[in-house]
């Protein structure tokens, strides 16, 4: 009986690793997105994967989900759990803060600005510009976690939304 | 100790299946829960519903700005510009199934427009509308 349970217990976590790694992780070589937190996080916007922030700022965004950029993003406490472990355990070792502050916005760190500096101004500023948060306009595997080159395609005029 | 095993799987398995429900068990129970606020509860109206759903209710937003005035069409969030899968039932059979989802986004999305909950009323009523073959008009 013994067996069989610890039988059950190995399938079942072989069944929710295979489900987590998901198709395009053996190509990449970084960790893939945790479903939980693209089922609470990615619904409004790309689950934007941890490397992004440091951990402090990811704390910071947790800490403050109930108001997140202006909306209610309030996750209960269990779920919240394993993505708060997520994000610590995926997030950038270069520090993302702003004289000390953690910073909230991707967009605002030096990295993102440092990796932008090229993307041509109409891009972000004509009137159907593309919005700064959807990595997907010009990523386009954004979604599973790769902001590879290969994937990357800036719209051309007229197509960003 | 087999027995006890299926039994308790036989019971996990009818947990599961009682959290999966139709769009018709949530308006029975936003019913009820309307009924305990307000025994002079009368029904859902989907005309109501549909002028709350388009309605910015004194702020800047309504249910309308990233689901569209078409709830069986695929909406766009209005700051991030994500896509937002259709909220009619007959348009995406995953909305009103989980009664966990169903209270997360009724919760987050009402402090968005409101900056309070809805009451089971306005749920029942938004619902009432969703549920409405061609709500939208956009078919």
């Amino acid at each position: 009986m013994k067996t069989c349970i610890r039988i059950l217990i190995v399938s079942s976590a072989v069944a929710v690793a295979s489900l987590t790694a998901g198709p395009s992780a053996a190509k990449s070589r970084h960790a893939p997105l945790l479903p939980a937190y693209v089922e609470e996080c990615g619904s409004c916007h790309i689950a934007f994967p941890g490397r992004m922030l440091d951990a402090a700022s990811w704390i910071a965004v947790l800490e403050g989900l109930e108001q997140h950029f202006g909306v209610d993003a309030s996750v209960d406490a269990k779920t919240l759990e394993p993505i708060r472990a997520y994000l610590a355990g995926t997030a950038r070792s270069k520090p993302t803060t702003a004289g000390g502050v953690p910073l909230l916005r991707i967009t605002e760190t030096r990295w993102f600005r440092h990796e932008h500096d090229e993307v041509p101004q109409r891009l972000w500023q004509e009137p159907d510009a593309v919005k700064p948060a959807d990595c997907a306009a010009c990523h386009r595997s954004a979604a599973t976690g790769s902001y590879s080159e290969h994937d990357l395609r800036l719209p051309k005029k007229g197509e960003a939304k | 100790m087999r027995s006890t095993i299926l039994v308790a799987a036989a019971f996990a398995l009818g947990v599961a299946a009682a959290r999966a429900e139709t769009p018709a068990d949530f308006e029975a129970a936003f019913a009820a829960e309307a009924r305990r606020a307000d025994p002079a509860f009368a029904g859902f109206s989907a005309a109501r519903g549909q002028q709350f759903f388009g309605s910015t209710h004194g702020g800047d937003w309504s249910c309308v700005s990233c689901h569209t005035k078409d709830p069986s069409a695929v909406g766009e969030h209005v700051v991030t510009g994500k896509r937002i899968e259709p909220l009619a039932p007959a348009a995406n059979p995953k909305r009103f199934s989980d009664p966990a989802s169903v209270e997360k986004w009724f919760k987050r999305n009402c402090n968005d427009v409101l900056k309070r909950l809805c009451t089971a009323q306005e749920k029942g009523d938004v619902l009432a509308w969703l549920m409405m073959p061609g709500a939208g008009g956009g078919r």
